[in-house]
């Protein structure tokens, strides 16, 4: 079999399928734990058995190979054979992990790491122990590198390729619903026309009276006569997808070749001979199959199952187009809006009332729109019951993870950029905030630490909570080291709240033992900075004794933002609100100058820097002085400034429109965006903004004092 | 712009090997680009305005849904400037910069011409110019017996935007 374009086209989606099963299945894995809850065992034998199956059709020898003998494991603690011990499930999720490197080095036509698949292999056949099929399994992976075009590499183990007949006898009985399962028998047929000469006998005899007869059922069988000397596997593999849908007998004809005496007898221990009639005549087994959500059904997307939620593969770059189209039919309608704000209203009820139906029509669209990009935070979460299962055990801690909220959906983009973060978090609630089970005995604690993962909505944000029950922050350890690295004043006053957030600060680290788990000094403010990156806002909040939570803000979406326009002189800017502490009407006493020229803002008990926009932009302002402006008091990286604005206007969504895809990147200017009467506006970079006026008032005041 | 598009079809000098160039006035010189590189042409606009930027770019504006950062040439040429008139246009084009194809508009005063200008017809510029630096001029051609100074336009624009943003980076 070789790979023509199409192939390979349906080869991607068979790569992006294992990749499901195999996270199905290192999930599955990871709740196996003690109880062998057989549902949870045949989810994750599918998922094997489905990879299998793909790999095979592929030609992927080296990949189907291997699955061969994880599925072989699989089926004994189906069966119930083989105990689930934690060995095996150990062996099991790096098994996982080998395949997903093979699964990605064939993907991208690269050698396969052949030490690690042998040394895996060797552990799986320990564990199945002596057993004849299983030993040839190994020098078979080494001899046939996946090189997706390499010829007539089937599924079967090594035994079973040497099965070549001088002709075939094929009895083909499929169930009534093989054609609803979209399976084409005259292609079957074709695919086996080329290996031989091919005489088919169709059995009519169950074709019932018209009127009682069904045109999507399948009511012929067939007998097929193949002759020629062909592989066994060969004729596998044509039948491999509709083996659980069918009686399927294969019986060799004319002089057998040496080892072909009957494949019946060969295969009847080694279950990766699934074509075989014991096994696809269960009914129970081809129902199963479809029901199996979890079990992706490489390559043949006419299988889907039925009733899991329906999902579709879209190139993000399509959606971006539709966003963007659906935001500039956002502007035509508020331009719109304009004009009939404008003429006398007398007889344009009419107008108005088409110009609301639009807004709502317009807004619902551009809801469902920005839904497509939407995912399931369990896309993020699911990594983690193993990163927990790993590093709990290489630190000797007991741990329950918790996952709540894993439904919440959020922006794609979003999701992928904040898993790195909360990798890094999760990591650190397990190496610094929770304890070891002697230690949580001594604090009277139990002994198993809990780490819980929630995700929920809070008003147009996406709330993720970091929450460990463990050691929580050591304030006077924080404080002491804060003042040693000099990262605060010798003297200065803090909350315990501020205490707690030093530990974003960029070079701080309180481990006192370094691991390879964290604890370099890199972390926290890294995760910090990617956070505001995204637009959104970290804090942590702890008791000793008791655990830290770790509350990560963000935005459902890069796409768009809640903005507040201000007006400064004649431009209009946009502030994200989600920034945006409070605004406050200036009053002459609250405003003093430091060093002559700095202003701070009294706002309470707290005093805070003013940063001018229009100094800041070179533009011209309706006032010079902050004495009678308004004052938008924004926030980021836990600092805040008072910006001085002339006037605010609407608060909006707004589309984000880069800067840098025509022109560059600007600072202080988040993005662009079109306002309603057409024109564009530039989105003001909060962090960046308050970095510059941070950066301006310290080198003045250094200058002033030198 | 019809006026720009029957001239170029009257022009029968149109040959297979000739390029064809728009051409436009800036404080009474011909200058042409690649009319391949242009987009579209249009009236001049208000723009907004883009802080921390070079004088020479006046801001930004709407080009359908794209934000698209407006060049003033004569800004760009150090050459004095003058109130926007009627016939002060936008030339949009795509320009070439280090990175990725960008769509940027130039102010000129006027558009002018389509002409065919034959390769064999286009002369190096001289290299050292009374202190002007010519490394964004393609080449001189002579038509109907006028010079047009034929701009590189990705050196012009699409490079100088690139250098600045490293410079400003820094």
């Amino acid at each position: 079999m070789t790979l023509d374009l199409e192939m390979a086209e349906i080869a991607k989606v068979f790569f992006q399928e294992s990749r499901e099963g195999l996270d199905a299945m290192e999930a599955g894995l990871l709740t196996l734990g003690a109880t062998a809850d057989s549902e949870n065992i045949n989810t994750i034998f599918r998922a094997a058995h489905s990879i299998k199956g793909g790999a095979a059709t592929f030609g992927f020898a080296a990949v189907a190979d291997f699955t061969h003998g994880v599925e072989t494991l699989l089926d004994e603690m189906r069966n119930g054979v083989r105990p689930v011990t934690a060995e095996a499930v150990q062996t099991l999720l790096q098994a996982c992990d080998c395949l997903r490197e093979m699964v990605a080095a064939t993907e991208a036509e690269q050698p396969l790491d052949q030490g690690r698949i042998a040394s895996l292999n060797l552990d799986i056949t320990n564990i199945l122990g002596e057993r004849p099929h299983a030993a040839p399994a190994a020098p078979a992976v080494s001899a046939a590198p996946a090189i997706p075009a390499a010829p007539a590499a089937p599924a079967v183990p090594a035994a079973a390729n040497g099965v070549v007949a001088a002709g075939w006898r094929i009895n083909f009985e499929p169930v009534a619903d093989l054609l609803r399962l979209r399976n084409e028998p005259t292609r079957m047929f074709a695919e086996l026309k080329r290996m031989g000469d091919f005489t088919a006998h169709a059995d009519v005899s169950r074709i019932p009276l018209l009127d009682a007869l069904d045109p999507e059922s399948c009511y012929l069988s067939w007998k097929i006569e193949l002759a020629g000397q062909i592989p066994r596997a060969a004729l596998d593999e044509v039948f491999d997808w509709v083996d659980s849908g069918c009686r399927l007998e294969i019986i060799p004809t004319g002089e057998a070749a040496p080892i072909a005496a009957g494949p019946a007898a060969a295969g009847t221990p080694a279950p990766a001979l699934s074509t075989l009639p014991t096994e696809a005549i269960k009914p129970a087994a081809a129902k199963a199959e479809p029901a199996a959500g979890a079990a992706p059904l490489a390559a043949v997307p006419a299988q889907r199952p039925s009733g899991e939620p329906n999902s579709i593969r879209v190139a993000t770059e399509k959606v971006d187009d539709i966003i963007n189209l659906v935001g500039e039919l956002l502007i035509t309608q508020s331009m719109l809006c304009g004009f009939a704000d404008g003429i006398n209203p007398s007889d344009l009820d009419r107008l108005r009332q088409g110009l609301a139906q639009l807004a709502r029509n317009t807004r619902e669209l551009q809801e469902s729109v920005m839904q497509i990009r939407m995912l399931p935070i369990s896309f993020s979460f699911n990594r983690f019951p193993r990163i927990v299962h790993d590093l709990s055990r290489k630190l000797g801690k007991k741990v329950e993870l918790k996952l709540v909220g894993e439904a919440t959906e959020l922006d794609k983009t979003v999701l992928e950029k904040i898993n790195d973060p909360l990798v890094h978090l999760v990591r650190n609630a397990l190496d610094h905030g929770l304890e070891t089970p002697d230690q949580r005995l001594a604090a009277g604690k139990q002994e198993t630490g809990t780490l819980e993962l929630s995700a929920f909505h809070e008003g147009g944000n996406i709330i993720i909570e970091v929450r460990d029950d463990g050691a929580g922050l050591n304030k006077a350890r924080i404080l002491k080291k804060a003042r040693e690295r000099a990262l605060i004043a010798p003297d200065q006053d803090l909350t315990d709240e501020q205490i707690d957030n030093l530990i974003f600060m960029p070079g701080f680290s309180t481990a006192e033992q370094l691991s390879d788990v964290s604890g370099r000094g890199v972390g926290m403010d890294v995760v910090r900075r990617n956070i505001n990156d995204l637009g959104g806002h970290v804090q942590i909040s702890s008791e000793e004794g008791l655990g830290s939570t770790i509350r990560i803000r963000l935005p459902l979406t890069l796409a768009i933002l809640d903005g507040q326009l201000v007006r400064v002189g004649k431009e209009v800017y946009i502030i994200s609100l989600l920034a945006i502490v409070e605004t406050i009407q200036v009053t002459k006493q609250l405003v003093n100058t430091l060093v002559g020229r700095a202003q701070v803002f009294r706002l309470r008990d707290e005093y805070l820097p003013v940063v001018k926009l229009c100094d800041q932009f070179g533009i011209e302002s309706d006032r010079r002085s902050a004495e009678d402006g308004l004052l938008v008091v924004v926030e980021s990286d836990g600092r805040r400034v008072g910006v001085l604005v002339d006037d605010l206007l609407a608060q909006q969504q707004v589309v984000i429109k880069s800067l840098e895809s025509n022109f560059r990147s600007v600072s202080g200017i988040a993005g662009a965006t079109i306002l309603g009467d057409g024109q564009v506006a530039l989105i003001i970079d909060v962090p960046g903004l308050i970095g510059a006026a941070m950066k301006q008032s310290g080198a003045a005041v250094t200058a002033h004092a030198a | 712009m019809s006026t720009v598009k029957s001239k170029a079809g009257a022009d029968k000098s149109a040959t297979e090997t000739s390029e064809q160039y728009l051409t436009f006035m800036l404080a009474g010189e011909e200058y042409g680009v690649d009319i391949l590189r242009v987009q579209e042409i249009k009236g001049w606009d208000k723009v907004t305005r883009i802080p921390h930027s070079p004088d020479y770019v006046l801001g930004v504006i709407n080009l359908r849904g794209a934000v698209v950062p407006i060049v003033d040439l004569r800004r760009r040429f150090g050459l004095e400037t003058i109130e926007f008139g009627p016939t002060t246009v936008i030339i949009v084009m795509r320009v070439a910069g280090a990175r990725n194809e960008r769509t940027v508009g130039v102010v000129v005063d006027a558009v002018s011409e389509v002409y065919n200008v034959d390769p064999a017809d286009m002369k190096p510029p001289p290299d050292v110019c009374g202190g002007v630096d010519t490394v964004f001029v393609k080449a001189l051609a002579t038509i109907e017996e006028k010079m047009l100074i034929l701009l590189d336009i990705d050196r012009l624009i699409g490079n100088s935007i690139a250098e600045d943003a490293a410079t400003a980076a820094a």
